[in-house]
């Protein structure tokens, strides 16, 4: 069954300064198990890259580590992950301020049907982040900003945001993620259904957002995990294989599942 | 020959035909030819020939017969019965009838000519019309099976002929539409002939019982409609004001809560809710709930009426409840994942991820499903026919008797009618005004809902 | 207190408390919902069991009674006519009056009222079977009247105002009760009799067998019209202006209150084509227009429902579009058609206020024998009783819902069965 022996991970999955620790995670849809014994750190302030072929369970991992798997009846995670060296799989923690810790952003945009300036204002609102309506229009223009979309927006903040165009759309949903103020930003890939421009402006998003928050991101293109990640981690088959820096990964990877993947002999 | 043996016949010359068909074509085939079509399709084409025409025939003619033999029959009425209202030449015309078939009660020597002509008629239109039904039957066979050649494009010929009665069945839906329309229309414009329009949608006073006699008094009868539009207005806002909320929140809760084994068994229990029967909810709302509201009421010190709107109003909403949910139900499901996850995602908790971005999302379809449960309130007879009262109270209290469109259609069409007066004809101004409005509400949900569905598609 | 001072973890967890209140507050109201709509459920059933359970069992009196022979007129070699002309409710009537000896004309009348009309029927009805009976005495259950059947069934035990019985009737019957002779058994006639004015006579089979025969032409023509409507929308119809409006058409006549199908039915078939009035046939019209629309929908949503790939493969061969149709799809498609004909059919069997534009609300005794005769059905039948003041009708009125919802249970169960059955092929 085990493609690697013992699920021993190749490389350096563990991390000093760790913000996120996951040790020993398995996910099951009903019976059938997704993710296989999975131990990873992800660093403060790094952003690390989830790559390996279609169904190999990267995002499935990813929506553990904020608990969006619970939205799915059937799924079950087993093993420890620690925010903060805080359990958050505890029976006792709250999934709604842990999501506001841990944002996430999803694979296609999905902006409300609401108006941009709503979009942006849902979480603080119901957060309870600002106390008057001055603050929010400050939470809401800093959000635009940081995501860069401010100046192209400011004269329609109440126009649908469902109008904008799909790159605008997702960086109004990174907007909006920004705007709880979270301390962790998980990307479902975030860039899969934009064109290489707004995939641009997005990856350099992301270089920016990197100081003040640490980042996962699932992408399907090595490029990309090349351009914006300090770290890449290669699942295959619901197993984490080899987590280095992302230098190393693409020019020496340790193991040959790992070489396969970035030469482009299957994905 | 009676209708029975007449299609039995009819039958057996039909699989006669198929036979003949098909043995001939095979014995083209036989000879060598090559033929066009499967000698089946040869056999069906003669078949079709041979029943079709028949049959359609014997629906017109049955259709119309009844007339056309009553139009006959006045004429051998004596002079002063021809003379005198319509009403009267019907009563003569099903004497007569009885008369005929033995089983009238009074002899009535002055009908005697019209009895014997009728039985006449019947033995002569008998003949004739099981003669023309077969001979036309006949002569479609053998013209038909004279036909049959190899050149003959039988199966594309047969496939037409399934393709007409095809599009002439789903035409029956508009023909529908049709017949109703233009049995309402006419009838409601015989009413506004005898009772201005103005006073009809306006006046405020129902009370449609016509005087017996032309000499008596103060029994004109005023046909003002509008207690009745507002007692369907305030029972069905009863109504609304029970199924909405509680169909709705059944909706979320199922689709949202509940665990699936849960929503396994709510659901369909609920929904048998809709499968009752209107006439036991009827029963229930006026044998169960009436007297416990008119009880609650007293015990209060309210009067409340032994026929309240609001029994009736509340057994309605209870019926109404499942399809609030069902459609609600519908329109949350068609509301994308990814809107769900991407509330979640920022830490909403369900009833804000609920309220603040799935409610807002399927609102116009959640408009529309109040819609079409409006229509359906507005529309429901035997509820209020058996719950609600027959008095046209003009009042908005929930506790008095109120009537409503329907209840009166029904109360002015059940029993016996003579059929132009104002009284019968009011009836259908009022199913008039029912299928206009109801039409207009369906038609508009439906454009709602098929334009949400579309967005999300 | 300062907000700026707080970390926007301490603002998160500060909100946390109302928000779990608000959520917990929410998932009330929907699970208060579900309970009403199932409480209702419940409630209703309940009613309805509680109130027409005893509709199906019936009092009788039980007794001797001397057929004596001279007293009728009767001898063994009597004819049934004879039988029929002959005085038995007389007979009933003088044998319960030697029973307790009555004291004047107001004491009679109060005995006879005891027992039902239906007593001599009973007793002439044997005589028919067996005419050596004549002259013997028969050991024989005879019916009560449905006031004596309600205080039998209900009141007994506990006097009170509402029994219409006066204090010597009551004193009368305690007799009987002590003497064994007041008993209940399962009531037959409640499903071999027709509609009668006296509710221990009154029957349902003369409404079954006309929902039977009004359900029977409804679906011998909504079902092949039906399905052909809708194989022709789905499989050969243009996508055109003409098309659409028919579409249209249908949906909103699915949603078109039925009431207004009895006034087409009263002015067009009756009024202008001259169909006879309180017949099945007319009422099948009515409910097979009021029904297509629903047989039309599901018999689409089934067609869409066979893969396309068997299409294609059938094309592949050769086949004609008919062909196609007919031997690949609609046999594929026949088993959800049929569920939705079913639905369609159950409906129907509900449906009460259309057919009481078309006369069916007359009172009918005979059971109809064929699709032209006047008839009712069972919602129609309900809706009678229960307008009817005695309390026996209410009692019936549960009992033929409790029938009505019977047959609904069963068709929706070998719908749903259906449904089950077609979902695990695919």
């Amino acid at each position: 069954m085990s493609i690697i022996e013992n699920h021993q991970t190749h490389g350096a999955p563990f991390s000093d300064s760790p913000k996120l620790t996951a040790r020993n995670v398995g996910v099951y849809y009903g019976d059938k198990q997704a993710i296989f014994d999975v131990s990873l750190d992800i660093g403060a302030n790094e952003v690390i890259a989830l790559i390996g072929p279609s169904g190999c369970g990267k995002s499935t991992f990813l929506r553990c580590l904020n608990r969006m798997n619970d939205t799915i009846d059937i799924c079950r995670v087993t093993g420890d992950i620690e925010l903060d060296k805080e359990n958050i799989y505890d029976p006792k923690m709250d999934v709604v301020p842990l999501r506001a810790r841990v944002g996430m952003v999803f694979q296609k945009p999905n902006p409300f049907p609401k108006s941009i300036y709503d979009n942006i204002a849902y979480g603080p609102r119901i957060h309870g982040l600002a106390h008057s309506r001055v603050e929010l229009d400050e939470i809401v223009e800093k959000s635009l900003q940081r995501a860069g979309l401010w100046s192209e927006v400011k004269d329609r903040l109440h126009a649908p945001g469902t109008g904008l165009s799909g790159g605008q759309q997702q960086r109004l949903c990174i907007a909006r993620t920004i705007a709880v103020d979270p301390e962790v930003i998980l990307m479902d890939e975030p860039c899969s259904a934009l064109d290489p421009i707004a995939t641009a402006k997005i990856e350099e998003l992301i270089d920016e957002l990197r100081e003040n928050y640490t980042i996962a991101i699932v992408t399907h293109s090595m490029q990309q995990a090349a351009r914006v990640s300090q770290r890449t981690a290669y699942f295959h088959l619901g197993q984490l294989i080899e987590v280095n820096p992302t230098d190393q990964v693409f020019t020496t990877p340790e193991h040959a599942l790992t070489e396969a993947y970035i030469t482009g002999r299957f994905g | 020959m009676n209708y029975s043996s007449l299609i039995i016949v009819l039958l057996i010359l039909l699989g006669g035909g198929y036979l003949l068909g098909r043995n001939k074509a095979r014995a083209i085939a036989n000879q060598g030819m090559t033929l066009h079509s499967l000698p089946t399709h040869y056999g069906a084409l003669v078949a079709l020939w041979t029943g079709l025409p028949p049959l359609l025939l014997l629906i017109i003619w049955s259709l119309f017969e009844q007339q056309v033999v009553d139009h006959l029959l006045v004429a051998q009425l004596p002079q002063q019965i021809q003379a005198g209202s319509s009403a009267d030449i019907q009563l003569a015309i099903s004497k007569v009838h009885n008369l005929a078939s033995g089983t009238g009660l009074s002899a009535s020597p002055e009908l005697q000519p019209a009895v014997k002509h009728l039985q006449a008629l019947e033995s002569r239109t008998s003949m004739l019309h099981t003669g023309l039904i077969l001979a036309l039957a006949l002569l479609g066979l053998a013209v038909t099976w004279r036909r049959v050649q190899n050149t003959l494009r039988a199966r594309s010929e047969v496939e037409r002929m399934v393709r007409y009665m095809l599009f002439a069945s789903s035409g029956i839906a508009v023909l529908t539409t049709l017949g109703i329309l233009a049995s309402v229309l006419y009838e409601a414009w015989m009413f506004f002939g005898k009772v201005s329009i103005i006073e009809f949608l306006f006046g405020t006073s129902w009370s449609p019982q016509i005087a017996l006699r032309a000499d008596q008094s103060g029994s004109s009868g005023s046909f003002g409609a509008v207690p009745l539009f507002v007692g369907t207005l305030l029972i069905s806002m009863i109504a609304m004001f029970i199924a909405v909320p509680v169909g709705l929140m059944s909706a979320i809760y199922l689709s949202e809560y509940a665990t699936s084994r849960i929503r396994s068994f709510a659901k369909p229990a609920l929904e048998i809710l809709a499968g009752i029967p209107t006439v036991v909810y009827g029963f229930f709302a006026a044998l169960t709930v009436a007297p416990v509201i008119r009880g609650i009421g007293e015990s209060w010190g309210l009067d409340v009426s032994s026929e309240s709107a609001l029994a009736a109003g509340l057994v309605m909403g209870i019926m109404i409840i499942p399809f609030v949910s069902s459609l609600s139900d519908d329109v949350i499901n068609a509301v994308p994942q990814s809107l769900r996850d991407g509330s979640y995602g920022l830490g909403a908790t369900r009833s804000e991820t609920v309220r603040q971005v799935v409610i807002p999302a399927a609102l116009p379809g959640i408009v529309g499903a109040v819609m079409l449960a409006v229509s359906r309130a507005i529309g429901e007879t035997m509820i209020v026919a058996m719950a609600a009262g027959l008095a046209a109270n003009l009042t908005f209290n929930p506790l008095d008797s109120v009537t409503t469109v329907t209840v009166q259609i029904v109360t002015l069409l059940v029993g016996d009618q003579e059929f132009d007066s104002p009284k019968t004809l009011a009836a259908f101004a009022l199913g008039l005004v029912l299928f206009l409005v109801t039409l207009v509400l369906n038609f508009v949900a439906l454009k709602i809902v098929q334009k949400y569905r579309e967005q999300y598609d | 207190m300062t907000n700026t001072s707080m970390t926007t973890r301490e603002k998160v967890e500060h909100s946390m408390k109302r928000r779990r209140a608000a959520e917990s507050r929410f998932r009330l109201y929907g699970m208060a919902s579900v309970l009403f709509g199932l409480l209702c459920l419940v409630v209703l059933f309940g009613d309805i069991l509680s109130k027409g359970g005893s509709a199906f069992t019936q009092t009788f009196i039980e007794t001797e009674i001397q057929l004596d022979g001279d007293y009728l007129g009767l001898d063994a070699s009597s004819s049934d006519q004879d039988v029929r002309n002959a005085n038995f409710s007389g007979l009933v009537k003088k044998h319960f009056r030697a029973m307790v000896n009555p004291d004047g004309r107001k004491e009679r009348r109060q005995l006879y009222s005891l027992i039902s009309a239906g007593a001599a029927w009973q007793l002439q009805s044997e005589v028919i079977a067996d005419r050596s009976l004549i002259g013997s005495s028969l050991r024989i259950d005879l019916l009560a009247d449905d006031d004596v059947d309600q205080w039998f069934k209900h009141d007994r035990g506990h006097e009170g105002e509402h029994s219409r019985l006066s204090e010597l009737q009551l004193q009368w019957l305690n007799t009987w009760v002590d003497e064994g002779a007041l008993k209940t058994r399962f009531n037959t006639r409640f499903f071999t009799n027709g509609d009668s004015r006296e509710p221990e006579l009154a029957g349902i089979h003369g409404a079954i067998k006309g929902t039977f025969l009004t359900l029977l032409v409804t679906f011998l023509l909504s079902f092949p019209i039906g399905v052909a409507a809708a194989i022709y929308l789905e499989e050969f119809a243009p996508k055109n202006k003409i098309t659409e409006f028919v579409e249209i058409n249908i949906n909103n006549l699915a949603a078109v209150p039925s009431i207004t199908f009895g006034l087409l039915g009263l002015a067009i078939f009756i009024n202008i084509f001259g169909v006879a009035r309180s017949t099945p046939l007319v009422g099948g019209l009515v409910l097979t227009l009021m029904t297509l629309p629903t047989i039309i929908i599901s018999g689409r949503a089934a067609i869409k429902a066979v893969p396309p790939s068997i299409r294609e493969a059938a094309f592949g061969l050769g086949a004609s579009k008919m062909q196609v149709v007919f031997h690949h799809v609609l046999p594929l498609a026949l088993p959800g058609m049929l569920t939705g004909t079913i639905i369609g059919m159950a409906q129907a069997l509900g449906e009460t206020a259309p057919l009481l534009m078309i006369g069916m609300v007359a009172f009918v005794v005979d059971v109809p024998g064929f699709i032209n005769d006047p008839s009712t059905v069972l919602p129609v039948q309900i809706f009678l009783w229960s307008d009817s003041p005695e309390r026996a009708f209410t009692e019936r009125t549960s009992g033929a819902i409790i029938v009505l919802l019977g047959f609904l249970i069963v068709m929706n169960t070998a719908a749903v069965m259906l449904r089950r059955r077609l979902e695990r092929r695919w």
